[in-house]
């Protein structure tokens, strides 16, 4: 007999490692990846190659600059390549798509200490950056299938500036004017369904956001049907769905623990509706999200887990 | 049927078919059998006999004068080589019994109780004592001291634990489907002793064979006690099998920290105990055998062996037929999730070794320590509720008072969060660290 390994326990593991559950959340971004490029065509390639160059060179020089184990097998820098692709507009000059995939993985991840230690999802806070950077091309707009870009605005601009509302059907199958990723709800949905089944992502903090976005929305659409839009197109149209299926729900920057989730849900619908009502953008994904992430350490202490066999711990 | 559960808990491979299909198999002889003294939780043993001595099958080998302590004897026929020092697959070198097989010797037969309806519960309790009987899942507590209740408290269930939730491991439905009668009368004893109000057997629903043989069992028995004790169906998840989760899952009530199931009126015993009970009782009989699950995927004929306490690996492999085709990385010494990996094969079969395992890379594979991702699985599988990234974190940087702050010593030590972990950090292993630390910080051993 060879030399036996000498280990604790437990010597048997789970199929399921990190590159894996990247893994699994690309596969979940494919129909929206898909539906993208059937609307924007070679605007959301570009895009979509521009940042994924971005995100894995940045990772990939700068592990090698800080002298570390080069871990762009892990997939995550793919990862938040897709995914900041997916919130940015189509027709954004392809070098600051790049340059946003830079900041997402520089100042977004790996100044933080890599893969794990970021406080701030990093494809948001590279969209973050873009924003105040280029405010301009952040929100310029354009037609579905339009080659010669024709520019438009987001249902939520539409509705916010001047109170047009967008059917539904559009906005669940996307033929509409926004983000690469944001536009069809259908697509996001089959992901969202994927990575549940999976059980790469746990229900409650998208259920919490989608949730609260519904229960708001509906409210204040009842006081004042003709001022705000019903409750199903907040959900459907803008960043609601890819933020509470695939922004909020980034292990590393939300809480760990289950009651955290609810509270870190519930807090990203209510930042989102206050600044789709009172803020001065019609959107508010990116600002709730990030702002909830900062406080989820917070929520990790606040709601640590009741003990086993203890009543009224607390 | 429902199946009763608890929240938390992993679903690992279970490889029980490996070893099931194949009947219970004696096992030969050992020798030389090293038998360790102690093999309990509790005071630890002085032998009774000398180097050189002749000893027969079944006499004791070593005992200890306090309560919280159990005998030891020895489990086949012949010469006392030495008394020394030898490795014990969980504890490292303890005080071992050497003993060298007298072929010749004749069969050991033990002498049947007659009157065991009239014996009172004092005389049962001795007769488990005196043969040994500790706890055989493999915490090894002495059973006489558990079925002791002390003044003022009362057990109300008694859960007996066929769950055996260890991947591998199919010793206990064995005895289950094979012994049924025999655990039944031994679960009337310990009826007699403790006088629950309600007596449930709780079995994994995997095991559907050993569920059918206790419901078929106690529709064709006379006994009223028989009669009355509720089979239970559990959802299949590590760790089913643990004490506290047993006691959630059968009654929803929850054991509190650093508390016994008996200061809630509970008592849990495994079915491998309750069948040593009888024997103990019915037959005077020594606890010097029991049934070890030998398997993996490095051998011919996984099964399971009613092996002699004192057998050791090498023993097993060389003599038991089972024939290891591929080389294993790992030995492991009860099951995959909590079991310990032997770095030879000295150690010997003691009362709580539930299997032996032989397994290859493939099925024990080795893996470097990741980055957390903060994925939170190891929280959401934890079946004491605890927040094990967090703990580990503080572990790794020494604060052992934030460790304590997050209740370190509420861990069970499953290793469901080390499993389920996608990163491969060692979890339950930093807090075990944890536990130690803060455990010494306190005074307590």
């Amino acid at each position: 007999m060879k030399k036996l390994t000498i280990s604790a326990s437990p010597h048997v593991f789970s199929t399921v490692d990190t590159r894996g559950m990247m893994k699994s959340v690309i596969m979940a971004l494919l129909p929206a990846v898909a539906a993208s490029l059937y609307f924007f065509r070679q605007d959301a390639a570009g895009v979509i190659i521009s940042c994924l160059a971005g995100c894995v060179l940045t990772e990939y020089l700068i592990q090698k600059v800080r002298r570390v184990q080069v871990r762009i097998s892990d997939l995550s820098a793919v990862l938040t390549g897709i995914l900041l692709a997916l919130v940015l507009p189509p027709s954004i000059p392809l070098w600051m798509a790049f340059l946003g995939g830079v900041f997402s993985i520089a100042l977004g991840k790996e100044v933080f200490g890599g893969l794990g230690q970021n406080i701030f999802n990093p494809a948001l806070l590279g969209r973050a950056f873009l924003m105040a950077a280029f405010p301009v091309a952040l929100t310029t707009w354009v037609k579905p299938f339009s080659l010669d870009a024709v520019t438009t605005a987001t249902p939520l601009g539409l509705a916010k500036f001047e109170q047009v509302v967008t059917p539904s059907m559009s906005l669940f199958l996307g033929n509409v004017g926004g983000s690469l990723g944001e536009t069809s709800a259908l697509a996001l949905l089959a992901g969202g369904a994927y990575l549940l089944y999976k059980k790469i992502i746990d229900y409650r903090i998208p259920l919490a956001y989608v949730g609260t976005v519904l229960v708001f929305a509906a409210i204040t659409h009842l006081i004042a049907p003709a001022r705000f839009s019903p409750p199903i197109f907040h959900v459907l149209a803008g960043g609601v769905l890819i933020g509470a299926i695939f922004m909020a729900t980034d292990p590393v920057t939300s809480p760990v623990t289950p009651a955290g989730r609810w509270i870190f849900g519930v807090g990203c619908g209510l930042v989102t509706m206050i600044i789709r009502f009172r803020g001065g953008l019609p959107e508010g994904v990116m600002y709730a999200i990030l702002l909830m992430n900062a406080i989820t350490p917070l929520i990790n202490r606040m709601t640590k887990p009741k003990r086993f066999g203890v009543t009224n711990d607390r | 049927m429902k199946t009763l559960t608890f929240r938390g808990g992993v679903h690992p491979q279970y490889f029980k078919d490996l070893s099931v299909r194949e009947p219970l198999r004696e096992a030969p002889l050992p020798s030389p059998a090293i038998v360790p003294l102690t093999q309990h939780i509790g005071a630890p043993n002085k032998p009774v006999v000398k180097k050189g001595e002749k000893v027969k099958e079944g006499q004791l080998l070593g005992k200890s004068g306090s309560f919280i302590s159990s005998p030891v004897h020895s489990p086949i026929s012949g010469k006392i080589l030495d008394i020394k020092k030898a490795f014990h697959p969980a504890l490292g070198f303890v005080e071992s019994v050497f003993i060298e097989r007298d072929e010749s010797a004749p069969r050991v037969t033990y002498s049947k109780t007659e009157d065991v309806e009239v014996l009172p519960p004092k005389e049962l309790i001795e007769k488990i004592k005196n043969a040994g009987v500790v706890g055989m899942g493999g915490a090894a507590f002495p059973t006489h001291v558990k079925l002791s209740i002390p003044e003022g408290k009362k057990i109300d269930t008694l859960i007996i634990n066929g769950a055996e939730c260890e991947p591998y491991l199919t010793c206990d439905l064995v005895m289950m489907t094979r012994k049924t009668e025999e655990i039944f009368k031994g679960i009337e004893l310990i009826v007699k002793i403790l006088q629950p109000k309600t007596t449930y057997i709780a079995i994994e629903d995997n095991k559907k064979a050993a569920l059918f043989a206790f419901k078929k069992a106690r529709r064709e028995s006379t006994h009223k006690v028989i009669k009355e004790i509720r089979v239970v169906s559990l959802k299949t998840k590590y760790p089913q099998g643990g004490e506290k989760q047993l006691i959630k899952a059968v009654s929803g009530r929850e054991v509190p920290p650093g508390k016994l199931p008996l200061d809630i009126g509970f008592l849990v015993h495994n079915v491998g105990t309750v069948y040593a009970i009888y024997e103990a009782v019915y037959f005077n009989k020594p606890l010097i055998e029991r049934v070890v699950t030998i398997s993996g995927d490095c051998m011919y004929r996984p099964g399971n062996y009613l092996t002699r306490i004192g057998a050791t690996l090498d023993d097993i492999i060389k003599n038991y037929g089972i024939e290891i085709y591929k080389d294993p990385v790992k030995v492991i010494v009860g099951g995959p999730m909590m079991g310990f990996a032997q770095p030879h094969l000295n150690a010997a079969i003691l009362k709580g070794t539930s299997g032996v395992l032989f397994l290859s890379k493939e099925e024990a594979p080795e893996f470097e320590e990741g980055r957390c991702i903060k994925c939170a699985k190891c929280v959401d599988v934890c079946p004491v509720r605890l927040v094990p990234t967090e703990i580990t974190k503080n572990v790794k940087e020494k604060r052992w008072a934030a460790a304590k702050q997050l209740c370190v010593t509420d861990c069970m030590e499953c290793g469901a969060c080390a499993y389920d972990c996608p990163a491969r950090i060692p979890l339950v292993q930093y807090i075990k660290e944890g536990k130690s630390a803060v455990m010494a910080m306190e005074g307590k051993p």
